[in-house]
């Protein structure tokens, strides 16, 4: 049952300008998140996606009232700091953490008690372990769990206390496909009953399934927010062929015509061009009716519409041009990123 | 400090240590051993020129080896694997307050330590004829107090110590200066005067000096008591203080 969240504030979450730093001020120091902003509004689920080191995690700790932001704010619930008013937040929230651990020598059904005892108001235990799919092992030593199983527990833990607010930090790895896709599905059922939840995970197929809206974090930047198509629209679409020998992309109609930016594959077979373009298909037959026009075959012709795969490839690339490369910290996509 | 939270990790502790063969060993074993080896070191020292009773001083001896071999050296050996295994940041997650975290570990072998402390003590003073404490108020607070002292310096001390491995070191050096600098396997009265005046004011002598004094009713006045009382107090501030400001709730990046 969800609780009421705040006051008329239909934004569970609002975080503005925030930052993280590791390390002293100045040149010794790293900054992890770099004035990130975004709202997360009641009953949403919103995915933080990004590379290894984009600091997806060191933002979610924020969030979750760990660690202190170097600068910046978080307001859970409409009012609450969640480092200054942990007590008050941390009955309405659960957290799954990357990495948590537990005590080894306990069994699941005495992780289970144990967590329950300082939870208030928690699910029975039994149904917490039946609902992540532990209930035949609940005498089970958790040094004797699977790594999948130690995240189902980890997720049993973080759902007890029927949080209104859910932090899940990349929850399905070290999972098989089959806990992914339980897992999945328990996620659906706790956001259908209400429940806020923020999911970062480096899976897109993750990302696609379970959230109304996400953000890309790179280089401790928000790169891109919206919902999938939101970001998917920002990127173009793209159409590859090969031409045969004897024409080169310069014989190709000009750009402005194909309303495409041309450029040849480098990694690719000779004669290999592919177009980017925001409008796949006058581009397709536009190149099309020239190759008619021209009596010539296009071979391993594929046209293909943007993804949010090709969208996120498009923003990591970046990083190997160096992590300065997007200093701006944005690249126009959504309205909800730092300035 | 959440008391139905702490009674309820604590018993779950307890569940843990009694699970636990080498906790069971280094806290139950580890400082009887100790306190036998330690009778063959205080032969070395001229007790009766200092008027001192080899009873007596076995006892408060009993006290600083109990608290620093069964509670200080284990529970850094605890923290810093909790710590390292993610597991007290995965309690910070959820409603237990840090104080409640750091107390529970420390709860089942603050337990064994005082009834360890009990036990001993009474077989020492049954063998050396004794008797009853003259003021067994002064034992109990110098125990008592000295256990959350030691309990707040373990925390403290975990901030030294990066890795599982490095803790037995950072350990090692902590009990040895809490036990060279404190009374506990050398009489403060065999030392020379001003150097042991310097020493009342460190860490665990008073905890020896209130157990010895509470046994045999000697320097038990109310301002010794008081001042010893008070050192205590300032030491376990301090301790708890640092601990709180130092502690790392997990591994570092």
């Amino acid at each position: 049952m969800l609780r009421m969240t705040n006051d008329g504030n239909s934004n569970v979450i609002e975080v503005t300008d925030l930052w993280r730093r590791y390390g002293p001020p100045g040149p010794g120091g790293f900054d992890a998140v770099r004035g990130i902003g975004f709202t997360v509004g009641r009953g949403e689920l919103y995915a933080l996606l990004g590379t290894n080191g984009a600091g997806k995690t060191s933002a979610v700790e924020l969030l979750e009232g760990l660690a202190r932001p170097t600068r910046g704010t978080v307001t859970l619930f409409g009012r609450f700091d969640p480092v200054r008013d942990r007590r008050r937040v941390r009955p309405r929230t659960g957290v799954m953490l990357q990495r948590g651990g537990f005590p080894t020598d306990l069994t699941v059904a005495e992780t289970v008690r144990m967590w329950a005892s300082c939870t208030t108001d928690p699910r029975p235990a039994a149904e917490a372990v039946a609902l992540v799919g532990l209930a035949a092992r609940t005498d089970v030593a958790v040094k004797n769990l699977s790594g999948g199983e130690v995240r189902r527990l980890d997720l049993a833990l973080a759902t007890l206390g029927r949080p209104d607010l859910l932090f899940l930090d990349e929850p399905t790895t070290g999972m098989d496909p089959e806990g992914r896709h339980d897992t999945w599905r328990i996620i659906r059922r706790l956001r259908a009953e209400g429940t806020t939840i923020v999911l970062t995970t480096h899976y897109l197929e993750e990302a696609e399934q379970l959230a109304d809206r996400l953000a890309v974090m790179h280089a401790g930047r928000i790169a891109a927010t919206g919902t999938i198509s939101d970001i998917v629209a920002e990127h173009p679409s793209t159409l590859a062929f090969r031409l045969p020998a004897g024409l080169t992309p310069a014989d190709l109609p000009h750009p402005a015509d194909l309303r495409a930016s041309v450029a040849t594959a480098p990694a690719g077979p000779a004669g290999r061009v592919e177009l980017a373009t925001d409008d796949l298909q006058h581009t397709t037959t536009e190149v099309l009716l020239w190759a008619r026009a021209k009596g010539v075959a296009l071979h391993q012709l594929d046209a293909r519409s943007a993804s949010l795969e090709e969208a996120f490839l498009r923003i990591a690339r970046r990083r190997a041009d160096g992590p300065g490369a997007d200093d701006t910290g944005t690249d126009g996509t959504g309205t909800e990123q730092a300035a | 400090m959440n008391r139905t939270h702490l009674a309820a990790l604590s018993r779950v502790e307890l569940t843990l240590f009694l699970r636990s063969k080498s906790n069971l060993f280094n806290v139950l074993v580890i400082p009887v051993l100790i306190v036998m080896g330690t009778t063959t070191v205080m032969r070395q020292f001229d007790l009766k020129g200092a008027g001192l009773a080899m009873g007596h001083v076995m006892v408060s001896t009993t006290a600083g080896i109990v608290l620093i071999m069964a509670l200080y050296a284990p529970l850094i050996g605890v923290y810093v694997l909790r710590r390292e295994e993610y597991v007290l940041k995965r309690q910070r997650t959820g409603e237990i307050g840090d104080l409640v975290i750091l107390a529970s570990p420390a709860v089942p072998m603050a337990i064994a330590a005082v009834l360890q402390f009990t036990a001993i003590a009474a077989a020492v003073a049954l063998i050396a004829g004794l008797g009853a404490p003259a003021a067994p108020h002064l034992v109990a607070v110098g125990v008592l107090l000295g256990t959350v002292l030691i309990a707040a310096a373990a925390a403290l001390s975990t901030a030294f110590a990066r890795t599982a491995e490095s803790a037995q070191g950072v350990s090692t050096v902590g009990f040895m200066l809490l036990l060279v600098t404190s009374g506990t396997v050398v009489p403060l009265e065999v030392l020379p005067g001003p150097f042991a005046d310097v020493l009342r004011f460190f860490p665990l002598t008073p905890v020896i000096e209130l157990v010895r004094s509470g046994w045999t009713g000697e320097g038990a006045g109310m301002v010794d008591s008081v001042v010893r009382g008070a050192t205590l107090l300032a030491w376990t501030a301090l301790a708890a203080w640092g601990a709180l400001r130092r502690f790392r709730w997990e591994p570092r990046a």
